[in-house]
């Protein structure tokens, strides 16, 4: 166990959106509320997997919506203690933890505010390792946990409680819900015990957050290069380095889709990579080849400071190297490319892991 | 004719224009009480060009002071800032990320109201006249007499925002207010701040204005009076009065500005080598390219229009070092350049000093640098040319090579030929390229709005758009025949179903003076 404090909540910010590979929306609301919070209530207690009783209640808490909507209609800041009493309610139990469902991006930060109102200690781990857009994306769905029962709360006092047949239906519903809610709820969901949540969820990954955007603060002050750091950190592959020259996007079906053209410089002047999003970085295309894709994690680094570039930010003229690291290792079974994998994103290619693509040439750095 | 003033925190610059001609320029220091530096600067001019001062038909300022206030955290009015959102976004209070200082220079007067849009159009909640008419009487009670009104998607509905302004002039008469609605795009926070930053310098600003009046009267000039904007687009004074934040970083872009026309060039980086630092921007169309990211002023989060420029460590003063390997800046002996440089009888070696040993420039005394090793001389000027190059190349937007064109007084440092550059080209009038640039700025206007393509298409969302940008560009005094869209970005909403999509457009034109064709840059 340990105490996080206003202080790092920067790093922890910068961090969650170096694995929000390009969407999660924008951290800095995340990281005010939290700190408006532990201003508040006080620091919020972390705690390891292994320190979760088996018998615990523990309840993901999360903001859902347009990250443009949130930007602009701010939270009245209880919103998700009312998710949380009606799901209480509901299972007549208190709850003891609460978790992040998504490491990357603003819902990094979002748990820290109900942790410091309620006084309870959040599990350092996630549903992702990453970021995803949609509710069912999440390792619980391969280990059969429901995301329902789930709640959700809007500033005027509204909540819904839903119960769906499967995860893609919890999505289905309470994106709807969200959308007359105004475009952004609090939500509450995946209600796990601490039994599941051990075999269920990606271990340590606010701490790794909190870890990345440590170094490339550190880093950076001592004139290193944060790049090199990220990659040895992940164990990832630098497979692109340009500057972009071009950005899409439209919308589809309530996602931001579209790609961004980078040219290259360097070692790699000549050619062209294209990176095409939904919310999140979903593949990278090397001239005409498929080089990397979801599950692993297509992250944006601007090339001199090393911070994450959001899919928003992307524009031309930005210097970037582009970066693939490892998923973790259940994405990568079937059930987990099933949910995630390139197929289920409209791409009819084969999953193949960064390290046999680029592992060969070694962490070419 | 036209006289465009540029007053910067160490010279006040002035030029005088008729039509694309400068008829003359002067530099001038710039004064504490703002006005003399002014009267000196005209005077000067006046002396210089023979102008008759009933024949100037408008005068162009680009000021720093607004920027300086804010920086400083003096001269700022107490301000209450009222939020229309409840019961919304209660969790980020007004000012919530201000620095401390800044916060208690104008009282951290928050007030939280209802009100406020939803996304699409639906209230959050009514407002609440009896709610604002306490908040109201409170605030005639402290004394507070200006007030920052930021309602919940304003920019996509503003009725909220200008119904309780209505509610605070009834009740407390004479309040200055400032809408959000007018300052700001989509995102509350930034949208705020530069609202509430706007209205503490309300005071300053009729205060300054009234400087630049008494300064023209003096000299005998009764022409209108306009003031840059960070974009490169001019105010009437009347709006300067109410919103002085926009008024923020006009310095670099007149500069940018300046040295398109002075250039010839619209497309183009544009590199201003000051004594200390160089600033590198770029130009598209003859405008500034603008910041996407959030702004900061005095650590204050903003998000209005910025030139989007990079700024580093080299210009005329900078020092030259050779511990290990040669550097040259950071560190600049600044303004002490004409007593400290070798060439001027000092003892310090500085990148003036390279210039004039490399033959880049003939200034002071060329005998007290002729025994500079020669390695050391090309690799001095090798490294300059490339850290402009460098710099230039960051902000590029193609990997091709573009024109550059330098201005500002360390321009002396670069050789005719720069990596990447299709074309170096070093003005005439470079050194009072700001004051030009001042000068010559146009009028613009600009939507920003959230359009839903379920109720109509996507091309005719973009028609409105323009043709409601065109309209404010006329409204804010352009010559409507001039007037032309100048930048289109769409962005569409992620997350929400109905398509909704944010589309930001800009239009400008000439300003329209009489009997003048305003010297356009396209």
């Amino acid at each position: 166990m340990r105490e996080v404090g206003e202080r790092d909540l920067e790093d922890l910010a910068v961090g969650a959106a170096v694995l929000g590979t390009g969407g999660g929306g924008n951290p800095y609301i995340g990281k005010l509320l939290a700190k408006q919070a532990i201003r508040e209530y006080g620091p919020v207690r972390l705690v390891n997997l292994d320190e979760v009783p088996d018998e615990a209640l523990v309840v993901p808490s999360a903001m859902m919506g347009a990250p443009t909507v949130m930007v602009e209609k701010l939270p009245r800041g209880d919103e998700i203690i009312h998710a949380f009493k009606a799901l209480e309610d509901y299972l007549g139990r208190h709850i003891t933890h609460t978790v992040s469902i998504e490491a990357g991006g603003l819902n990094s930060t979002t748990p820290f505010s109900v942790a410091a109102q309620m006084g309870i200690p959040l599990v350092d781990c996630d549903g992702m390792g990453r970021a995803f857009p949609e509710i069912q994306m999440v390792t619980p769905t391969m280990f059969g946990v429901s995301a329902t029962p789930m709640a959700l709360a809007d500033e005027k006092g509204n909540t819904a409680l839903i119960n769906t047949v499967d995860n893609r239906w919890t999505e289905r519903l309470a994106r709807s819900i969200t959308i007359d809610m105004g475009a952004t709820a609090m939500i509450a969901l995946y209600v796990l015990t601490g039994k599941q949540l051990k075999e269920a969820m990606v271990p340590g990954t606010i701490g790794l957050a909190q870890e990345l955007g440590r170094l490339i603060r550190e880093t950076r002050a001592a004139h290193g290069d944060p790049v090199r750091a990220i990659l040895e950190r992940l164990h990832g592959f630098p497979i692109f380095a340009g500057k972009i020259a071009d950005v899409q996007r439209r919308t589809e079906a309530g996602f931001a889709k579209g790609e961004a053209r980078i040219e290259g410089i360097d070692g790699d002047a000549d050619s062209v990579l294209t990176i095409r999003f939904q919310n999140e970085h979903l593949v990278a295309i090397r001239n005409d080849e498929i080089v990397a894709t979801v599950p692993d994690l297509i992250i944006v680094l601007d090339a001199e400071s090393g911070e994450p570039v959001t899919t928003e930010e992307l524009r031309y003229g930005f210097r970037v190297a582009v970066i693939v690291t490892p998923c973790d290792a259940r994405w990568r079974t079937p059930a987990g490319l099933a949910l995630v994998g390139p197929r289920y994103f409209g791409y009819d290619v084969d999953y193949v892991p960064v390290e046999e693509r680029f592992g060969s040439t070694g962490a070419v750095l | 004719m036209r006289i465009g003033i540029d007053v910067g925190g160490t010279n006040t610059d002035a030029v005088l224009m008729r039509g694309r001609q400068v008829l003359a320029g002067v530099k001038t220091p710039t004064t504490p009480d703002v006005t003399s530096g002014i009267v000196a600067a005209l005077r000067k001019l006046v002396s210089d060009s023979g102008l008759e001062p009933g024949e100037v038909q408008g005068v162009m300022i680009g000021t720093t002071h607004f920027t300086n206030a804010v920086v400083e955290a003096k001269r700022l009015m107490p301000t209450a800032a009222v939020r229309l959102g409840l019961p919304a976004t209660q969790a980020l209070p007004p000012m919530v990320d201000w620095p401390e200082r800044l916060k208690r220079a104008i009282g951290g007067h928050a007030y939280l109201c209802h009100g406020g849009h939803e996304f699409d159009g639906r209230l959050i909640s009514p407002l609440d006249p009896e709610e604002l008419r306490r908040v109201a009487a409170d605030i005639a009670e402290k004394g507070i007499r200006t007030v920052a009104i930021s309602s919940v998607f304003s920019p996509v509905n503003q009725e909220l925002e200008e119904r309780a302004a209505e509610i605070f002039q009834t009740e407390v008469p004479g309040l200055a207010v400032s809408l959000s609605h007018e300052i700001g795009r989509i995102g509350l926070l930034e949208r705020e701040n530069a609202t509430i930053v706007n209205a503490c310098l309300r005071d300053l600003a009729a205060r300054i204005v009234e400087a630049f009046h008494a300064a023209l009267a003096e000299v005998g000039i009764g022409s209108p009076v306009y003031l840059s904007q960070n974009d490169g687009t001019l105010m009437s004074v009347d709006y300067a009065e109410r919103y002085p934040v926009a008024t923020f970083a006009s310095g670099p872009t007149n500069s940018m500005r300046g040295a398109a026309f002075l250039s010839g060039v619209l497309d183009c980086a544009v590199v201003d080598v000051g004594g200390t630092t160089s600033d590198v921007g770029v130009l598209q169309h003859g405008f500034p390219r603008e910041a996407s990211v959030a702004v900061e002023i005095g650590q204050v989060r903003t998000n209005f229009r910025m030139p989007d420029v990079f700024s580093f460590g080299l210009g005329g003063g900078s020092l030259v070092s050779r511990n290990g390997e040669l550097q040259v800046g950071p560190e600049s002996v600044g303004y002490e350049l004409t007593s400290k440089a070798l060439v001027f009888g000092g003892e310090t070696l500085t990148a003036t000093d390279l210039a004039v040993a490399a033959g880049l420039a003939d200034l002071g005394d060329r005998s007290r640098v002729v025994h500079l090793d020669s390695r050391v001389i090309e690799e001095g000027v090798a490294l300059m040319q490339n850290r402009i190059a460098e710099a230039v190349d960051r902000m590029k937007t193609s990997a091709q090579a573009i024109p550059i064109v330098i201005v500002g007084g360390g321009s002396i440092l670069l050789r005719d030929h720069l990596p990447g550059a299709s074309d170096v080209i070093k003005p005439e009038h470079f050194a009072v390229a700001n004051a030009i640039g001042a000068a010559i700025a146009q009028v613009g206007g600009e939507v920003d709005r959230v359009f839903s393509l379920d109720q109509m298409s996507r091309d005719s969302a973009l028609e409105q758009a323009k043709t409601e940008a065109a309209q404010k560009a006329v409204a804010a005094g352009a010559r409507e025949s001039t007037v032309q869209v100048t930048d289109v970005e769409e962005v569409p909403l992620s997350y929400l179903p109905s398509n909704a999509t944010r589309i930001r457009v800009k239009a400008v034109g000439d300003l329209e003076l009489e009997a003048e064709t305003v010297a356009g840059s396209r």
